[in-house]
Parts: structure tokens; C-alpha cells; sequence
């Protein structure tokens, strides 16, 4: 059974492909963290199928693929939605906001009764609108809590109410652009280029990317015209006497 | 001497339009420093920044040039340098910025690096999170690639150098250098046991020096204006210029290159003060792992020096603000949750401190908790301090110490004003307690 749904999902392109990431690196197993973030590019999460195809390119056994996929957050053991929204609930972003919006985005995304809990999916995983809920621990953009992350795409100065506007336009079909980054595409998407894939690049690399708080310090000691201390092309010292062992 | 309040270097062509594109780069002087370094030898370039005094920017603070100049001389196994971009700590956010705005400046401190430790392959290793910083990494190695600044025979100096981007998968404790290798490496991302150090067996157990991003971006300013110029920002003993990360309950948060020393008083004045007046609390000088300082150290000079006088560590000088409004023993359990998820389990200190430490608090903050659950606390934290394998327990301790050294009385009334409740035969909430499982 799992053999057959490997040669389904996985085919000779994706082979190739894995074999691709394995000749980055001096050996080969260093490759095993892009080739989880391939695996979940094509399913939406790492399956069982996706530990084999990893264990197989690699010469590893599945235990090994398996004890290392639970190790780290990113990669997801269920099917998830078209995006994974990422609330930041570390205590700064909490304590600006992030704790009330990630619980009113359980409820926004569920019911009352049934709020969604984390890692939990609204929606069909895979179909249009689906979203599946995380909160996070602290996503390192704190100048701009409280934060939450579409995709891995930054959503800067969140309050509840935009939060509840960005995962409705999300539910809609819609993708409203990141605070900072490109478009926004989907979970499976950015999985190919967390695996080192970039199809398009050229376009991606651009768009936003410093908010105005990230440059508040540069642009203050501009208009108040301060500097550091003028540089000057000063010779390296010379070179000590060699010392023979 | 003196210098200005905010000293914008590593943040100067964040204000370009496109920085982040080789073309800008290179009109604001980018890879010069690599053209002069390519004509020095490796142990010029080892002393100028052992002479600069540059320390580690990722928290530890660790001199780079001494660090450096721990890898072996020879090349009997391949060396590598590996920079950490795993950030995480909470409240730092000043390398996710430096890469999305000015990944080339990474990259050329990553060549002459290279090249001062001979060292032909560098790993960039970016938290998965990141995903952005991962687009602007790749497309600047393809620029430098595509311009003779990587690749083989660079500049046409005869010397080699590729590198790797690669992108992580979600896990605080990769920051760590000895797991953020076994992370590479494919494996699981623990901590190993050192000695060996990673100059003597890192990478594939081959000699490795693992450096920040705020470090290794400062090299080429080093190598071109010199350890002097360098020197001239900061202290004695900790110089050079620093992004403070200014987040939370302040007026303008955002990065603030500053030297080393500048206090938060100053700090304050540059983003504008506390928000809407509401007076400072806590606030912690470089991330959540570094014991929390109160208004009583507005005036504590933020170097590696000033900081640990004052009983906390610099750390990644991730200044988080908080006002009145927050509670201490909230705020402690928040973090203690964080270091409990990331805990990586290897070792049972940190591993079952940390949940049992967040089991406490989260039954004091929902008003269940005694005073004696203060020294417990403090008795698990004793047991956890100095004996984890890695800087994690030693950091997860951190915000509850220095929470019940400076706030005791908040912890105290909490635990009183549960007592009272208690004393009034609450005896629903008692029986919901005991049967909770949590």
C-alpha cells in the first residue's frame, strides 16, 4: 500500500529533485531536513508515504526519518489547509494582543462550541479557504507584535479585528498581501522553497520587505544627522612572521 | 570619546531603495572589503578582528577573532563555517531584518570568513520561519555567484568558496551550535557534549566555526576601516556598534544601532519612551534567556560587562518592554511554557524542570497556587541551573528567578489572594482542581 502511494505522489521528477538536494551537501543526510520540506510541498504534510520516499533516497529507515520529522515544528503529521496561519502567543506578542486574537480566531474558524484548536484545519485540507490554525512561539519580529505569519509571510501589528478580516478574506478564496514579502501563495507552495526550490525567484526576492519600525533607528539618526565614525581604508596589520610548528 | 546616540553601520543601507540587490550593494561599497581581504592572508584578517575586539552577536559573546583562530591551521579534513540564522529567542529580531534588507552583507563577511579559517564550503542555516530571509539569501548567492564573488578561483585569487542556504524546520534549540550541527546533519536538533569543541570535530566531525549573522555582517566593515574605527564605538571591552531590538510597551519600537553601552534610559529617549506614559516594569536587555532588569536599572550600560554587573547577561540585547498593565507571574509563565515546548528532551533536568516548572505556574496564575509553590519554584529551578547540558535550562530559569527576586510581593499576593479564596470553602474549585488532569 505505501509503496503504491509512493509511486503515485512521488514520482520520477520528485525523485530527481531529491537527488538534487542530497548534492548540495557533503553527505547525504544533510539533506533529510529540505527533502521533508519537499515531501510536504507535494502532500500538504509529511505522510507516511513522505517518510519512505526520504528513508529510501537516503538510505535511512523510516524509524530514523520518523524520529527526526517529531523533532521540529514545522513539519506536520495531518493534512493541512490551504494556509497555516501561524498566531505568535510568546509572551510579548501575548501580552500586546496575541493570546485574544489567536482565541478568537479558534472561535472566527469554528464555532463557540467548537472552537479549532491548534494544528487543527477549518475547512477541507488542500481545498481553497481551508486554514489550518497554530499558535507559535515567537516568530523574531517583535519591533511588530503582535504578529502572526500566513505561510511563513509576516502579517505585522495584527489586532483582532484584522486578524478575523485576514483569515475571513483567507476562508474567501482570497489572498491579501503580507505585511513585508511577495504574494502570498500557499502552505505548499513555500514548502518547495523551504526546500531550496525557487521557480520563480526573480520575482519572489522583491517586494516589501523593511517595515517602518525596522528602520525607525537609521532613519533617526538621519534626520538628526548622526553617524558612526567616519570609516577610512586602513591597511590590515602585516602579516606576523610565519610561525613553523 | 563620543560618539552619537544611534550609529547606523550594519543598518545604514537598509534605507536604500532595493537593498537587498547586489547592483545597490555594490554602489554603497559592497565587496571591497572582499577584494582587500582576498590580498591579505587568513591570519591578517584572524588578527584585525581579534584587534577590532569583536564579540560573538548571537549572546554568548564570545570573542570571533579568538574563535577563529582555534581552527586548525592545516587542512587535513575540510573546514566549514556555519552561520547560525536560527533566530528565536524571544524578543530578538535583529538578523531577520539584516538578511531581508542587506543578505549581501552576510554573504561577503561569509567569504572573507571562509577564507580566514580555509574553509571552501559555508553553511547558512536560516530558521525555517524565515522563509523570506531564505528568497533574499538564495537570490544574493546566485548575484555573488553570477559576479565571481563565489564559486571557484573568486576574483580570479585562486580560492573557492560555495555556499549553502539552508533552511530549518522549526526548533528554538537549533540556535544552539552544537545542535543547530546535528540539525544539518540531518538529525534530531540536540545539543552535543563539548569538549570537542566544534574547531576540533563540528561538522561531520570535521573543524567548524559556528558564527551569528550580526557578527559575521560586521566583518567587512572591520577589515576595511579598520580595528581602530571599530573601536571607537562601544566599550572597552565589549566595542563596536549594536542593533538594540526595542519591542513592546514603547512608543516607537524598531531596531536601533546604537554602541555598546548605551544604557535604556537612552534607549528610551531614541523610541520616543514609554507608550501612552504608562511607567516601565520589567523589561529584559537581550531576549527572555537574560534575567529580567526593572526601572532600578535604566541606567545599567547594555555591554557584556554593564549587563552581568547587574546581575543578567546582554544576550542578543532584545530590549522587550513592559509597562504596569503586565502581570509578572503572567508574564514568567508564558516564557516557562515557551521553554518547556522547546526543551529537546536530551537531558532530564531541563526536560522535566521545565514541565514541571510550567505546571506550577500556569496552577498559580489560574489561582490555585500556595506560597510554598514559590520555593518549589525556586528549588526546581536550582535543580535545573548548571546541570542541563545546555544553555536552555540555565536560560529557562532566568525569567523566574529574577521574576521572584525582583517581584516576590506579586507572586505572594497572588498566592495569598488564592489562599483567601480557598479559606472560603471553595470547595466546588477544590474538587474541579484535584480531579483536573492538566
Amino acid at each position: 500500500m505505501t509503496s503504491d502511494l509512493r509511486a503515485d505522489v512521488f514520482g520520477a521528477e520528485v525523485v530527481a529533485e531529491a537527488q538534487e538536494i542530497i548534492q548540495r551537501y557533503p553527505r547525504s543526510r544533510s539533506a533529510l531536513l529540505p527533502m521533508l520540506h519537499l515531501v510536504q510541498s507535494i502532500e500538504g504534510y509529511v505522510s507516511p508515504a513522505g517518510i519512505a520516499f526520504c528513508a529510501a533516497q537516503l538510505g535511512l529507515t523510516t524509524a530514523e526519518v520518523d524520529a527526526v520529522v517529531t523533532f521540529y515544528t514545522m513539519y506536520k503529521r495531518k493534512p493541512c489547509g490551504e494556509h497555516l496561519v501561524s498566531v505568535c502567543t510568546n509572551t510579548l506578542c501575548a501580552a500586546l494582543g496575541g493570546d485574544d486574537i489567536y482565541k478568537r480566531l479558534t472561535t472566527r474558524l469554528g464555532t463557540d462550541d467548537a472552537p479549532v484548536g491548534h494544528e487543527e484545519t477549518a475547512g477541507e485540507p488542500g481545498e481553497t479557504g481551508s486554514i489550518t490554525l497554530e499558535h507559535a512561539e515567537c516568530l523574531a519580529a517583535c519591533d511588530l507584535g503582535p504578529v502572526i505569519q500566513v505561510n511563513y509571510e509576516y502579517y505585522d501589528n495584527q489586532t483582532v479585528e484584522s486578524a478575523v478580516d485576514l483569515v475571513d478574506s483567507l476562508r474567501a478564496g482570497q489572498r491579501p498581501a503580507p505585511s513585508r514579502g511577495p504574494a502570498l501563495s500557499s502552505f505548499r507552495a513555500v514548502s518547495r522553497e523551504l526546500a531550496g526550490f525557487f521557480d520563480d525567484l526573480d520575482t519572489t526576492v522583491d517586494g516589501p520587505s523593511a517595515a517602518a519600525e525596522t528602520l525607525r533607528g537609521a532613519r533617526l539618526a538621519e534626520d538628526r544627522g548622526w553617524t558612526a565614525p567616519v570609516m577610512s581604508d586602513v591597511p590590515l596589520p602585516l602579516p606576523v612572521a610565519e610561525e613553523k610548528k | 570619546m563620543s560618539t552619537d546616540p544611534v550609529t547606523p553601520v550594519l543598518t545604514k543601507r537598509w534605507l536604500s531603495p532595493r537593498s537587498w540587490r547586489l547592483s545597490t550593494y555594490e554602489q554603497l561599497e559592497g565587496y571591497t572589503a572582499l577584494r582587500k581581504a582576498l590580498a591579505a592572508t587568513p591570519e591578517q584578517l584572524v588578527n584585525v578582528v581579534k584587534d577590532a575586539g569583536l564579540r560573538g552577536r548571537g549572546g554568548a559573546g564570545f570573542p570571533a577573532g579568538v574563535k577563529w583562530s582555534f581552527m586548525p591551521p592545516n587542512e587535513d579534513k575540510p573546514h566549514y563555517l556555519v552561520i547560525n540564522a536560527d533566530e528565536g529567542e524571544p524578543g530578538t529580531c535583529k538578523d531577520i531584518p539584516l538578511m531581508m534588507a542587506d543578505p549581501h552583507s552576510l554573504i561577503e563577511g561569509c567569504v572573507i570568513a571562509s577564507y580566514a579559517m580555509r574553509s571552501h564550503h559555508c553553511f547558512i542555516y536560516v530558521r525555517g520561519e524565515a522563509l523570506h530571509c531564505v528568497r533574499r539569501l538564495n537570490s544574493a548567492v546566485r548575484e555573488a555567484r553570477a559576479a565571481g564573488y563565489l564559486g571557484q578561483n573568486i576574483l580570479d585569487t585562486g580560492y573557492d568558496l560555495d555556499i549553502t542556504v539552508h533552511a530549518g524546520a522549526g526548533a528554538y534549540i537549533c540556535g544552539e551550535e552544537t545542535a543547530l550541527l546535528d540539525s544539518l546533519e540531518g538529525r534530531r536538533g540536540q545539543p552535543r557534549l563539548k569538549p570537542p569543541f566544534p574547531a576540533a570535530a563540528g561538522l561531520y566531525a570535521a573543524p567548524t566555526t559556528v558564527n551569528n549573522v550580526e557578527t559575521i555582517a560586521s566583518v567587512p566593515f572591520i577589515v576595511n576601516a579598520g580595528s581602530a574605527w571599530f573601536r571607537s564605538m562601544g566599550r572597552e571591552k565589549s566595542p563596536g556598534p549594536k542593533i538594540f531590538s526595542i519591542s513592546g510597551h514603547v512608543t516607537k519600537p524598531g531596531q536601533y544601532e546604537a554602541p555598546m553601552g548605551t544604557t535604556l534610559r537612552q534607549l528610551l529617549e531614541l523610541c520616543g519612551g514609554m507608550k501612552d506614559g504608562i511607567p516601565l516594569k520589567f523589561w529584559t536587555p537581550g531576549g527572555s534567556s537574560t534575567p529580567m532588569f526593572t526601572a532600578e536599572h535604566l541606567d545599567v550600560p547594555l555591554d557584556f560587562e554593564g549587563a552581568a554587573e547587574a546581575g543578567s547577561m546582554l544576550g542578543t540585547t532584545a530590549v522587550q518592554v513592559f509597562n504596569e498593565t503586565v502581570s509578572v507571574p503572567w508574564a514568567v509563565m508564558k516564557w516557562t511554557q515557551f521553554y518547556e515546548h522547546e526543551s529537546c528532551g536530551k537531558c532530564t533536568p531541563c526536560r522535566e524542570g521545565t514541565y514541571w516548572l510550567a505546571q506550577i505556574l500556569e496552577r498559580m496564575v489560574a489561582g490555585e497556587g500556595t506560597v510554598s509553590d514559590i520555593d518549589t519554584l525556586l528549588d526546581v529551578c536550582d535543580n535545573i541551573f548548571g546541570r542541563s547540558f545546555c544553555a536552555l535550562g540555565d536560560g529557562a530559569v532566568s525569567p523566574i528567578q529574577s521574576g521572584i527576586k525582583y517581584f516576590r510581593d506579586e507572586f505572594l499576593a497572588l498566592c495569598d489572594s488564592n489562599a483567601v479564596n480557598a479559606a472560603r470553602g471553595n470547595d466546588e474549585r477544590r474538587e474541579l482542581a484535584g480531579a483536573h488532569s492538566r
